[in-house]
C-alpha cells in the first residue's frame, strides 16, 4: 500500500486527473514488474514511421507498467515533446522525463509529437487495454467485454497478466472468454479447439460473429466442428432471447394500448361517444407530466425523483377538467348523431394541438424519468427489460383494476352503467342523468390523460403524440367489442403481441398494415367485437 | 268526385319524375359553364397582365385546384348525404387516382430526369434496374386513364361489398375506412412499395408529350377541370333525382324499413360508394398535372376528414352545398395559411365545431331557411 500512496502522489504531481484511473491502478500493479518502460522504448513511440511506432506500441504493450500507462495517457494527450532525441512529458509547462518520472527543464525549441489518426486509434485501445488492470470491478469488466468484441492478439500478453491477478468471478469469467477469443485465431488447432469450446458460454451476437468468421476460413475439421456446435449453442440461446424479448415488446405495446384504450371504452364502449380527441386528451396529460416536471426541477430538486407521483393526478384532473368543459360545451348538444360527434370532436382536436403548439411551441419537450425509472433488469445476453416499460406494464394494471373496481362497486358506477343501459328509466328513478354524463365523460377522458402521463416516459411529448395513437385506439375498441372492458384488455394484448410478433418477421411498417388488415377482415366476421353484448336490441 | 278518382289511381302510379333541374338552374349552370371554360381562358390568356380584369395565373391554379376538391366534396355528399355512411377515406382514392396519374408523368419525364435514366429518378436512386411489375402500363395515356377509374373503383368495389355484406354501418364503417387509408398511407410511405416513398412524385415535365408548365396546358387542365365538375355534378343531379337516388335516400333515413319493403340495401351502397370513389379518383388525377407533386400525405386522415367538412361546411343533401363548402373553405385556407399560418387550424377547428352545432344543414341550408323566412313573412 505504501507504494500506492506514493506513486499516487507522483502522478498527480506530473498527470492531470484524467489519467489518474489508470495510473493509480497500474501502480499497485506494476510495482513488483521486472520490465518496465525504457528510454529506448520512449524514442521508439515518438520517432519515425507509423508503423514502426506502432510496432513499439505493441512492444510496450507486451510488458507495461505505470509509466507506459502514464505514457500513453499523455501521448493521447499531446502532452509529449521531443527535443533531439530525448523525450519529455510536458504538462502545464513542466516537463518531466517519462522514464524516471524526474522534474527536468523545458529545453527551448522542443517539438510536439505528431500523432496522425492511425497512431491516435492505437494510443486509444492501447488505453482502454490498460484499463483490463484497473482497480475499479465495472471498468475491468467494460474493458474485457470491449475486447470479447474485438479480440486483438497484440494484447493478448496484457490479457494473461490480468488474468493472473483478477480477483472477481464474474469479471474473470469474461476475461477468459476474451482470451479464448483471441486464441481463437491462434495457429495451434488444439488451442483453437478448446477457444472455440469456451466461447459457447458467450452467448452474444458479437461472438457469434466472431465464431462465423473463423468458421469461414477454418480448415482443421475438428475444430470446424467445435465451431459449428459452439453456433448452435449461441444460436439457440439468441432465439430464446429474441423470442421473449419480443414478447416482453408486445406486452409493453399491449399495455400501452391498455391504458390509451381503457379511456375509449368509457366515453365510445359505454356512452357511445366518438371521440376523436382522445389522442389530444393523452398530450395533456402528458404535458401536464411536463409541467409538474418542470416545477419540481424549479422548486423541489432534491424531491425530483418523487415528481411521478404528482404528476399522474395532475395529468388525470387536468384531462378529466378538460374533458369535462368539452362535454358541458359541445358534445351535449350532439349526443345520439354519432357521425357528427365524430366531426366536432375532430375540430376540438385540432384547435387542442394548436392550443398546445401555441402554449408550448411546436418541438417536441423534454420529459426526463425518475432515476429509478431508467435502466433495467438484465435477464440473457440479448435480452433486458428497461424498468420504465415494466413500470407502465404495472401502471395499466392498476389502472385497469380501479376501473374495474370503480365501474362495478361503487355508486358512481351504477348509475354510469343505469344511465347507458336505459336512459329514462334511470332518469325516471331520479339519477341526474346530464351530471352522469358529464361525470362518465370526465372520467374517460382523465383515464386518458393517465396514459399520456404513461407515454411521457417512454416517447417524445410533443402536440403530435395523441395523433399516433389514435387510430390504433380505436381498433382496440372495436375489435375488443363496444362495452366491454375484458375485450378490451384481450384486443389490447392481443394487437399489441400480434403487432411486435409479425414485426420481427415483416418489419415494422408491415406489421402494422397486417395488423390493420386483420381487424378489417376480422370484423367482417365478428361485427360486434371479440365479445359482443348479449341481448336482442335490434340496430335502429 | 273527379279529384278522387285522380288520387287513387295517381297512387298506383309512380310520381311524375321532376325535371333534371329548373330553367333558373339552368340558366345558373350555363352561366358557370361560360364563365370557367370561355370568360376565364380569355381573362387570363388574352386579357393584357396590366388590366384589372387580368386573372393571375395564381387564381387559375388556385381556382383550378378548388375545383378538383369540389368533385370530392361532391363524392362526399353522395355516400355521406344521401345515402348516410360517413367515409373517411375518400383521400386514399383520391390519392390512387393522382398517382395513376402521378406514374403516367414520372414516365413522360423520359430521360430528362436528373439521372437521364429511362427509369424515374428515386428508382436509380434506389437502384432498380427495371420498372416494378404494376408500373407496365405506365406509359400509355390510354390505359392511364382507364386506370385512373379502375384503381379506385375496384379497390372501393371490394372494400365495400365486405364492409356492406357484412353490415358495417356508421361509425363502425368510418373508422374502418379510417384504418384502411392509414395503412395505404404507410404502404405509399416505404420506398419498397415503388411509389417514390416519403417524395412521392413531382419534377414533372410533360403531359402528352406537350410541355405541362405553359400557360395554355395548364389552361386546358383547367377547362378539363371545370368541364368534369359541372359534368359530375348534373351525373350527381340525376342520380338523386332517379329512383335509384330516392332508394338511397330511403337508406339514409330508415335503413331497416328498406329491408322490410324488400330492398336489398346491398346493391344501391356498394353502386353508390364505387361512383363516390371513382370521382375521387378521376378528381385526384386532375389534381396532380396541375399541383405537380402527389405524395402520401394526401392519404393522412386529416385529408379525408376535410373533405367531410366541406360537405358539412356547405349543406349536406344538397349538391351545390359541397361545392360552395369546398370553396368557402378552401378560399379561406387559402387566405389564413398566408396571413395568419397559426390561427389556421383553430379557425378550421372551430369551423368543424360551429358547422356540427349550429348549421346542421350547411351554409345552403341557412340561406334556404332565411329565404322561406322571408317568403313566409311576405305572404303574412
Amino acid at each position: 500500500m505504501p507504494s500506492l500512496f506514493l506513486f499516487g502522489t507522483l502522478m498527480t504531481r506530473i498527470s492531470s486527473f484524467s489519467l489518474a484511473a489508470v495510473t493509480l491502478s497500474c501502480a499497485a500493479l506494476f510495482a513488483s514488474s521486472a520490465m518496465a518502460l525504457t528510454s529506448e522504448q520512449t524514442r521508439a513511440l515518438t520517432f519515425g514511421e507509423t508503423d514502426a511506432r506502432i510496432t513499439a506500441l505493441q512492444q510496450a504493450l507486451a510488458s507495461p507498467d505505470e509509466k507506459t500507462a502514464a505514457f500513453m495517457q499523455a501521448m493521447a494527450d499531446d502532452a509529449v515533446k521531443v527535443s533531439g532525441t530525448h523525450v519529455l512529458i510536458v504538462r502545464d509547462g513542466k516537463a518531466s522525463d517519462p522514464v524516471t518520472g524526474d522534474a527536468q527543464a523545458l529545453p527551448e525549441g522542443a517539438e510536439d509529437v505528431i500523432n496522425n489518426n492511425r497512431m491516435r486509434g492505437e494510443i486509444d485501445a492501447a488505453l482502454a487495454a490498460l484499463q483490463l488492470l484497473s482497480p475499479d470491478a465495472a471498468l475491468r469488466m467494460a474493458a474485457t467485454k470491449a475486447m470479447l468484441k474485438e479480440p486483438d492478439p497484440t494484447k493478448l500478453a496484457m490479457l494473461e497478466k490480468a488474468l493472473a491477478v483478477e480477483q472477481n468471478s464474474g469479471v474473470k469469467t469474461h476475461m477468459l472468454l476474451a482470451r479464448a477469443a483471441v486464441m481463437l485465431n491462434s495457429t495451434d488447432a488444439q488451442a483453437r479447439l478448446a477457444a472455440a469450446k469456451a466461447l459457447a458460454d458467450s452467448q452474444t451476437p458479437d461472438t457469434q460473429l466472431l465464431l462465423n468468421q473463423r468458421l469461414s476460413e477454418e480448415q482443421d475439421k475438428q475444430v470446424r466442428s467445435q465451431l459449428e456446435a459452439s453456433l448452435s449453442t449461441i444460436q439457440a440461446a439468441l432465439n430464446l432471447g429474441e423470442k421473449l424479448g419480443a414478447l416482453f415488446t408486445g406486452i409493453s405495446l399491449g399495455s400501452i394500448l391498455l391504458l390509451v384504450a381503457l379511456g375509449l371504452a368509457i366515453t365510445y364502449g359505454l356512452m357511445g361517444v366518438i371521440n376523436m380527441a382522445h389522442g389530444e386528451l393523452m398530450m395533456i396529460g402528458a404535458y401536464a407530466t411536463y409541467v409538474v416536471q418542470g416545477l419540481f426541477r424549479q422548486y423541489l430538486p432534491g424531491m425530483f425523483d418523487a415528481y411521478l407521483l404528482v404528476a399522474v393526478p395532475a395529468s388525470f384532473l387536468a384531462a378529466a377538467l378538460v374533458g369535462a368543459v368539452l362535454e358541458r360545451l359541445v358534445l351535449r348538444h350532439l349526443y345520439g348523431r354519432p357521425l357528427e360527434t365524430l366531426l366536432a370532436t375532430w375540430g376540438i382536436s385540432l384547435g387542442l394541438m394548436q392550443g398546445v403548439r401555441s402554449l408550448f411551441g411546436a418541438q417536441n419537450v423534454g420529459v426526463e424519468n425518475p432515476s429509478w425509472m431508467s435502466g433495467g433488469v438484465q435477464l440473457l445476453a440479448n435480452l433486458s427489460l428497461p424498468y420504465n416499460r415494466l413500470v407502465i406494464i404495472g401502471f395499466a394494471l392498476f389502472v385497469l383494476v380501479g376501473m374495474t373496481l370503480l365501474i362495478s362497486k361503487t355508486r358512481l358506477g351504477l348509475f354510469v352503467r343505469g344511465v347507458t343501459q336505459n336512459r329514462p328509466m334511470a332518469s325516471a328513478l331520479g339519477v341526474n342523468t346530464a351530471r352522469i354524463d358529464t361525470y362518465a365523460f370526465s372520467l374517460g377522458c382523465g383515464i386518458a390523460g393517465l396514459a399520456g402521463c404513461a407515454l411521457s416516459q417512454i416517447g417524445n411529448v410533443g402536440p403530435d403524440l395523441g395523433q399516433n395513437y389514435i387510430v390504433d385506439a380505436f381498433m382496440v375498441v372495436v375489435l375488443g367489442g363496444v362495452g366491454q372492458l375484458a375485450g378490451t384488455v384481450y384486443a389490447a394484448m392481443g394487437l399489441g403481441l400480434m403487432n411486435k410478433l409479425l414485426e420481427g418477421v415483416a418489419g415494422a411498417v408491415l406489421a402494422k398494415i397486417a395488423v390493420l388488415i386483420f381487424i378489417i377482415v376480422f370484423i367482417q366476421k365478428r361485427p360486434q367485437g371479440l365479445f359482443a353484448m348479449k341481448g336482442r336490441s335490434a340496430e335502429a | 268526385m273527379h279529384t278522387t278518382t285522380t288520387t287513387m289511381t295517381s297512387a298506383m302510379q309512380l310520381p311524375q319524375p321532376a325535371p333534371l333541374m329548373s330553367r333558373r338552374a339552368w340558366v345558373a349552370f350555363l352561366a358557370a359553364l361560360v364563365t370557367l371554360c370561355a370568360v376565364v381562358p380569355v381573362l387570363n390568356l388574352w386579357v393584357p397582365e396590366s388590366s384589372l380584369f387580368h386573372m393571375s395565373d395564381y387564381a387559375v391554379g388556385l381556382v383550378g385546384k378548388i375545383m378538383c376538391y369540389a368533385i370530392c366534396a361532391l363524392a362526399m355528399d353522395l355516400i355521406w348525404g344521401y345515402t348516410g355512411i360517413l367515409s373517411l377515406g375518400h383521400g386514399l382514392f383520391f390519392a390512387l387516382g393522382g398517382y395513376v396519374m402521378g406514374m403516367y408523368l414520372m414516365r413522360q419525364i423520359g430521360t430528362d430526369g436528373n439521372y437521364k435514366s429511362n427509369l424515374p429518378d428515386f428508382m436509380v436512386f434506389l437502384d432498380w434496374k427495371t420498372l416494378p411489375w404494376h408500373w407496365t402500363f405506365s406509359d400509355s395515356f390510354i390505359a392511364t386513364l382507364i386506370l385512373v377509374v379502375a384503381v379506385p373503383g375496384v379497390l372501393a368495389w371490394v372494400f365495400g361489398y365486405f364492409a356492406f355484406r357484412s353490415r358495417i354501418k356508421g361509425v363502425y364503417f368510418s373508422i374502418i375506412t379510417q384504418a384502411l387509408t392509414f395503412a395505404a398511407m404507410l404502404l405509399f410511405f416505404r420506398n419498397e412499395t415503388g411509389f417514390g416513398g416519403n417524395n412521392g412524385f413531382t419534377d414533372f415535365k410533360r403531359i402528352l408529350d406537350l410541355p405541362i408548365a405553359t400557360p395554355a396546358t395548364r389552361m386546358t387542365l383547367f377547362v378539363m377541370t371545370s368541364a368534369c365538375l359541372l359534368g359530375c355534378y348534373v351525373f350527381a343531379r340525376w342520380l338523386v333525382q332517379s329512383k335509384f337516388g330516392r332508394v338511397l335516400q330511403a337508406i339514409r333515413d330508415a335503413e331497416s324499413r328498406v329491408m322490410f319493403s324488400g330492398y336489398s340495401p346491398l346493391p344501391y351502397k356498394l353502386t353508390i360508394w364505387v361512383i363516390s370513389a371513382v370521382m375521387c379518383g378521376i378528381a385526384g388525377a386532375l389534381y396532380v398535372p396541375q399541383v405537380g407533386i402527389i405524395n402520401p400525405s394526401e392519404m393522412s386522415t386529416a385529408n379525408s376528414i376535410e373533405i367531410a367538412v366541406w360537405a358539412a361546411v356547405g349543406g349536406r343533401a344538397s349538391l351545390i352545398g359541397p361545392i360552395v363548402g369546398a370553396f368557402l373553405v378552401n378560399g379561406m385556407k387559402s387566405w389564413l395559411t398566408v396571413t395568419a399560418p397559426e390561427f389556421w387550424l383553430y379557425f378550421l377547428g372551430a369551423l368543424f365545431i360551429g358547422v356540427t352545432l349550429y348549421l346542421p344543414q350547411g351554409v345552403v341550408g341557412f340561406v334556404q331557411k332565411m329565404n322561406a323566412k322571408k317568403q313566409s313573412g311576405e305572404k303574412a
